[in-house]
């Protein structure tokens, strides 16, 4: 048994082993499925409501991906605005950091106000959850690129693009993609926010129909769902990580291609 | 006294480079440091030049205005008999660290400059599998790093990854050279071959060529002409030609001759180093 077989083997063992001894402490006390249900029974109740917990999933990751996309993309150009700029490092950062400070909970029914209920405030939740981490990160990257590697671009009369370009994003997607990691499970945080407060659709609203009517098991259901979600784009981005960023932590697979 | 010169803006063909009366302050009201007292130099097309000094005496600041990294506060930089910035010169430039950028391969970090300065530029994308690879290759196995191009800059050591910064700071045939003690950090036997690596270099393109260094051995191995520097503020005293025919051997280093010009430089430098503070 080679050594990275044996870590394998003991991560698994142990994340089962987990559900092991929630079952049977479960077992053991007799604990009502009201207050918390054995992971049988939420596989079960997962089996049994498939067909009808389906298109809420897809509704649930539809949004959280549309958001988190929608976060990448202004949180890099306000990154690089923040991270390049002295002016508007000293004006959006406090903004920034005040509305990230704000629950979004409180901001959806203004959502709602303003789009109606439903996908779009959802959308818009999970972007602007995920919005904080991701420009910071990338703020610090372009903020600590070394003087030196913009010298040699400066030698040779580069333009200010050529050097963001060529030297500051590159430089910057070591701690872009570590916020990536956070800002995808806030993402899932703000879709199910939303879609708890104000949607007929999705994972959250189903969690919240299922817990006005006790039906506990299937709110742990839903639970288990969006971990599992977050858990796959966690895993596909940190893929997508060590391909992008081997050159920092200086993986030989990255040297080979 | 000050006098008040116009520049002479007549294009020059034997100088390329001319600082005149160049001064450059730090900070600003009490604060104010000055690290370049008025200085003037003139560097011949094609010639190599060494400038020698104690720490902190202006030498990497002479580097800096020349390439542009630096503005003036007074006096007036030429290159090519127009004011410096005025007029796209090719330049390469070579510090102590490689600074390589380590997500892209060899290859691809000496080719950088192909990539950004023109006319290269608008031939990139046609050329770059093609007429700039095979300059790129042909490039590194001068310095001696025939095979390394597809290996990534943390693979290399100290002394490779100098090369490949020499490679990177001649691909776009520069027409000026800015070397800002790129061989310090290496050990004698590695820089004693990049000391003939660079001579064979220089004679095959000819660049104008700009040292940095302390080691004074070095600078009479390399350059045609050597400047010393005083410090505080910082100024050219010395300016010495260097006789000796090329190419250069470090044998020639241990001839009468050599230890003579190496040992009155030295004694120059120990002289310039700042005086103690005065009241």
């Amino acid at each position: 048994m080679n050594p990275q077989f044996r870590r394998r083997f003991a991560s698994t063992a142990f994340i089962i082993g987990f559900f092991v001894v929630w079952e049977l402490i479960c077992l053991l006390f007799n604990v009502s499925d009201l207050v918390l249900p054995r992971p049988s029974q939420v596989l079960v109740t997962l089996w049994e409501k498939a067909p009808a917990l389906w298109p809420h999933t897809v509704q649930t990751l539809y949004t959280t991906l549309v958001g988190f996309a929608f976060g990448i993309l202004i949180g890099i150009l306000l990154g690089v605005l923040i991270g390049s700029s002295r002016v508007a490092y000293d004006t959006a950062y406090p903004l920034l950091v005040g509305f990230a400070s704000i629950p979004k909970v409180a901001v959806v029914p203004i959502l709602v106000l303003w789009f109606g209920a439903g996908t779009v405030p959802a959308i818009i939740t999970a972007a602007i959850t995920c919005l904080f981490p991701i420009v910071v990160n990338v703020a610090t990257g372009l903020a600590t690129t070394e003087p030196e590697l913009e010298d040699v671009m400066k030698t040779l009369r580069a333009s200010e693009l050529d050097i963001l370009w060529n030297v500051g994003l590159p430089r910057t997607m070591p701690y872009f993609f570590a916020s990536l990691k956070v800002a995808v499970t806030l993402a899932f945080v703000g879709t199910v926010i939303s879609e708890t407060v104000a949607s007929n659709r999705g994972i959250g609203n189903v969690m919240m129909i299922a817990s006005s009517s006790f039906d506990v098991p299937l709110v742990f259901a839903g639970l288990l769902i969006l971990a599992v979600l977050g858990v796959g784009l966690y895993v596909a981005f940190s893929f997508i990580e060590v391909r992008v960023t081997g050159w920092a932590t200086r993986k030989d697979d990255f040297a080979l291609g | 006294m000050i006098i008040e010169k116009e520049p002479n803006l007549e294009p020059s063909t034997d100088e390329f480079v001319a600082l005149e009366q160049v001064t450059l302050s730090y900070g600003r009201g009490d604060r104010q440091v000055k690290a370049l007292a008025e200085t003037s130099l003139k560097i011949g097309k094609g010639d190599f030049i060494a400038l020698v000094g104690p720490s902190g005496c202006g030498k990497s600041t002479i580097l800096k205005l020349v390439t542009g990294l630096l503005t003036a506060s007074s006096g007036f930089v030429f290159i090519a008999g127009r004011e410096v910035g005025a007029e796209p010169v090719r330049v390469g430039m070579a510090f102590q660290n490689p600074t390589l950028l380590p997500w892209i391969s060899v290859r691809d970090n000496v080719m950088l400059p192909l990539k950004i300065v023109p006319p290269f530029r608008q031939q990139y994308r046609q050329k770059r599998k093609t007429e700039f690879r095979d300059r790129v290759e042909a490039l590194l196995a001068q310095v001696g790093l025939k095979g390394f191009g597809d290996k990534y800059p943390w693979q290399l050591s100290g002394g490779m990854l100098q090369r490949a910064s020499l490679c990177r700071a001649l691909i776009h045939e520069p027409q000026l050279l800015m070397l800002d003690e790129p061989f310090g950090a290496l050990d004698q036997f590695t820089r004693e071959e990049l000391w003939a690596i660079m001579q064979e270099l220089w004679m095959t393109h000819k660049p104008t060529v700009l040292l940095v260094t302390h080691d004074l051995k070095e600078a009479g191995y390399l350059a045609n002409r050597i400047c010393v520097m005083q410090s505080r503020p910082g100024r050219i005293i010395d300016d010495t030609v260097v006789q000796f025919p090329r190419p250069r051997t470090i044998e020639m280093s241990y001839t009468p001759d050599f230890v003579t010009m190496t040992q009155r430089l030295r004694e120059l430098i120990v002289a310039a180093r700042p005086a103690k503070e005065a009241a």
